[in-house]
């Protein structure tokens, strides 16, 4: 009955393609081997596909080439860049035939002093991610009253509630928190690390306070005590400073 | 269409079905079909308070379950025309109200009753919750003690986030604050809230206060809301509260402490 047992998507990951020049198996995996010893961490049960557009077609041992990618500790995942006949063969022995979103063909690489034949590129298929970037971001404004058991949080902004923040309630911000009306509740202000972050009200008659992770409770705000006023962090501890000019 | 009124508190004790057969009745009082529906499943106190406890055969959780209908049902106040109770099961627990059967029983009371006033039980719990997701007011019943005001607060922020109103982004539901056993004698010596402390915290219209009175608890023990004593301070208040809601001015009664001063008992009051 219950479909959430499994479900498909698709996804687009990083994998590393070898691409092989000779139908040599054992040149090529010995070829790899040294490759793989200068960094074995990095290799250990990667996940790898083969890229056979190099050999025009040529026929290539691919049960062989398994076993030896496989007793390097790497993951064969597939081959791409096959025509049929070589697909035919990979798919015998278990491998998948992938094909790249664009067809790439890599100009020749100039063959090694030794003469060596074989040619191992190593190419990361980059999957774009979303880099975040810093930007403004607007502050989160409340025009109501919060209410005792209301909870609001300002993830990466600021907070301005006009109103009134009840005995009960509490008000979370990454940044600054402004209210307008009484704070009679909690108000936490640099919730994610902020030194900076500042707490002003209209009136001040808070459960708690807090900037940064630093705190006062009720009892340590009697000298702002039903008075307008900013509260800040000032060294170890936090700091009132009247909000009349 | 019914107006539904939830009347509502948080804390118990405070005067919540008291208030709702008052409220229910003044307005069957001023020719309005009324329903009061006890939503407190399981501690049904509002057939005591109306005076009808004998005469209840079915309930509501019976109309729920489709075991009986709102004929069968309702109970018809014999003093005031007009006037029906539902009452609440005794057996059953609160559970026993799913949000469907509870919209089916209202949409067909909606089509011939002008006003549904639901009696909600204490707590924030699904009775409660049950009771106000309809409402389309709210009359916010406090005591002027700090722990009740901090309860109404808190029903007040659900009222803003729970209710059907809320979750379907319409007009918020209407909510009104009736201040009962206001003592004015203990507010001046300090040991009680005043009405102006009670509307600062909670920053809601004042709809009544409702003095304490010894007409209360006497009307209780007969099963006569309290509204229909016109002699005594509360069943006053309560008419003022009852013009309030239907949107006339009245000025506050018993707020201020009598003055039993010489020329008063020279002059009368």
């Amino acid at each position: 009955m219950s479909d959430s047992t499994i479900e498909l998507k698709g996804s687009a990951f990083t994998l590393s393609v070898l691409h092989i020049q000779s139908n040599n198996v054992v040149a090529v995996a010995e070829a790899l081997a040294s490759k793989i010893a200068q960094a074995p961490q990095f290799f250990l049960m990667a996940p790898i596909v083969v890229n056979v557009d190099k050999l025009n077609g040529e026929v290539i041992d691919f049960a062989l080439l398994k076993q030896q990618l496989e007793s390097l500790k790497l993951v064969p995942v597939g081959i791409s860049g096959a025509n049929d006949e070589q697909k035919v063969a990979a798919r015998a022995v278990g491998l998948a035939c992938l094909s790249t979103a664009k067809e790439q063909h890599p100009q020749p690489q100039q063959q090694n002093n030794d003469g060596q034949q074989t040619q191992i590129r190593y190419e990361r298929v980059e999957v774009p991610v979303e880099v975040e970037v810093p930007t403004y971001k607007p502050a989160q404004v409340l025009r109501q009253n919060l209410r005792s058991g209301q909870q609001i949080y300002a993830r990466d902004t600021d907070l301005v509630v006009i109103g009134t923040v009840s005995n009960g309630a509490e008000v979370i911000a990454d940044g600054n928190i402004h209210i307008y009306g009484s704070l009679r509740g909690r108000a936490i202000a640099g919730a994610q690390g902020n030194a900076e972050a500042k707490i002003f009200a209209q009136k001040i008659e808070a459960e708690l306070v807090s900037i940064n992770g630093t705190y006062w409770t009720s009892e340590q705000l009697t000298q702002c005590w039903k008075k307008s006023g900013c509260i800040s962090l000032s060294g170890d501890s936090l700091a009132v400073s009247d909000l009349e000019v | 269409m019914a107006r539904i009124i939830v009347v509502t508190s948080g804390k118990g004790g405070v005067g919540k079905t008291t208030s709702s057969a008052a409220i229910g009745t003044g307005l069957a009082l001023k020719g309005f079909k009324t329903v009061i529906i006890d939503f407190d499943i399981g501690l049904r106190n509002l057939d005591l308070i109306m005076g009808v406890e004998r005469r209840v055969v079915y309930d509501f959780v019976n109309v729920i379950n489709g075991d009986s209908n709102l004929n069968q049902t309702m109970i018809k106040d014999k003093r005031v025309d007009g006037l029906y109770i539902l009452p609440a099961s005794q057996t059953r627990d609160k559970d026993a109200l799913t949000r469907e059967g509870v919209e089916r029983v209202l949409n067909e009371l909606s089509e011939t009753f002008d006003y549904i006033i639901c009696d909600s039980p204490a707590g924030i719990e699904q009775g409660a919750l049950m009771a106000l997701y309809f409402a389309d007011e709210a009359i916010v019943v406090t005591n002027p003690e700090v722990s009740s005001v901090r309860d109404s607060d808190r029903i007040l922020g659900i009222l803003a986030s729970k209710s059907k109103r809320a979750e379907e982004g319409k007009d918020a539901v209407k909510e009104h604050l009736l201040l009962t056993r206001y003592n004015p004698g203990r507010v001046q010596r300090g040991d009680m809230l005043s009405v102006e402390d009670v509307c600062e915290i909670l920053a809601v219209k004042m709809i009544g206060v409702i003095p304490e009175s010894q007409a209360v608890l006497r009307a209780s023990n007969v099963g006569e809301p309290v509204i229909l004593d016109e002699q005594s301070d509360a069943g006053q208040a309560y008419l003022d509260t009852i013009e309030r809601l239907l949107g006339n001015q009245v000025e506050y009664r018993f707020i201020e402490e009598e003055k039993k001063g010489i020329f008063k008992r020279l002059f009368g009051g």
